[in-house]
């Protein structure tokens, strides 16, 4: 047998090239995001799913009423990350957030950045910050920022 | 940003999967042959199978095959299917065959590329030989060997490949 330090190594990487048809609802809240607008839909309860969902969870219906909601909103949760690693996004220590935006019923996961650990509450408010260039996705939103 | 052309109905999601590869200690010494040329399978010291590339046991007897076997480069075409489809990330050009080739000698096929023939004229049995990159080029990969080629020698009956208890 051969000496364990003898054993050959190499990286590997296995990447699969996925594209993800997002469907009629998804389509306009990314789409929307594009626009630098955030879209909920609404049920015939009146209650607000952002980011959109496509079906109430409650009534089992589907959505297709779609309703603009933030840009700014109230953290529900975070969880602070001090030491990126290198698949994050952000390269500064940052939190994750489930942010309820203003209109809405539910709340969406997403950064906060441009802040201290200190100054996150629950109950804080943030708004978001755009990215420069929009593609579509929701990293068009960059982060959000306490509001000032 | 709102003009009708930027809008889509799909996003790119690839994923990436980062690992580091440890050989193990039976191809660890198939590819150390490998990076110097040779074609070395492994043998069950119980029912004389011989693996290549070599894994380190018998999965018929479920033995460690310690014995080493250098190996010829040239058997046949066990199998094989013509590719058309182009694989993203994928540098060889369709139409292309890939091919199960089973080294004479040994009682296991393994998968390779078959070229410098038409591909009308590829069939089960046919005999083939390694057509290795140029020497400084070897690492340790079985990319070493670029392709298989037809060589001018008589189809070979795969049936009679089968594995014979010993």
């Amino acid at each position: 047998m051969s000496d364990q330090k003898d054993l050959l190594r190499a990286p590997f990487e296995l990447a699969y090239t996925y594209k993800r048809s997002n469907g009629p609802v998804m389509s306009k809240f990314f789409n929307g995001l594009g626009e630098q607008k955030i879209l909920g839909t609404k049920s015939s309860t009146g209650k607000v799913f952002a980011p959109a969902a496509e079906f109430d969870p409650d009534t089992h219906e589907s959505l297709s009423d779609m309703i603009e909601v933030g840009p700014s909103g109230t953290i529900e949760s975070f969880s602070w990350i001090d030491n990126p690693q290198h698949h994050h996004l952000l390269k500064k220590p940052f939190a994750f957030a489930l942010i309820k935006l203003d209109g809405a019923d539910t709340s969406m996961l997403h950064l906060v950045a441009n802040c201290n650990e200190s100054d996150l509450n629950i109950g804080s408010r943030v708004t978001s910050s755009w990215s420069e260039t929009q593609e579509q996705r929701i990293t068009d939103i960059q982060f959000f920022t306490l509001e000032t | 940003m709102s003009s009708e052309d930027t809008q889509k109905d799909y996003s790119e999601s690839p994923i990436n999967l980062e690992y580091q590869y440890t050989a193990g200690s039976a191809t660890t010494r198939f590819l150390n042959q490998v990076k110097e040329g040779n074609i070395v399978g492994q043998s069950c010291p119980k029912c004389k199978a011989v693996y290549v590339p070599p894994r380190g046991s018998c999965p018929r007897c479920g033995v460690a095959t310690d014995i080493e076997v250098p190996l010829t480069d040239k058997g046949c075409i066990e199998s094989f299917t013509v590719v058309y489809i182009p694989i993203p990330g994928n540098p060889i050009v369709p139409p292309y065959v890939c091919a199960m080739i089973r080294l004479d000698g040994t009682n296991i096929s393994f998968l390779h590329l078959i070229q410098e023939v038409d591909i009308e004229e590829i069939r089960i049995g046919m005999r083939i030989q390694a057509v290795w990159k140029p020497k400084e080029e070897w690492t340790y990969s079985l990319e070493n060997i670029k392709w298989f080629a037809p060589i001018d020698e008589p189809d070979i009956d795969v049936t009679t490949l089968r594995f014979q208890e010993s």
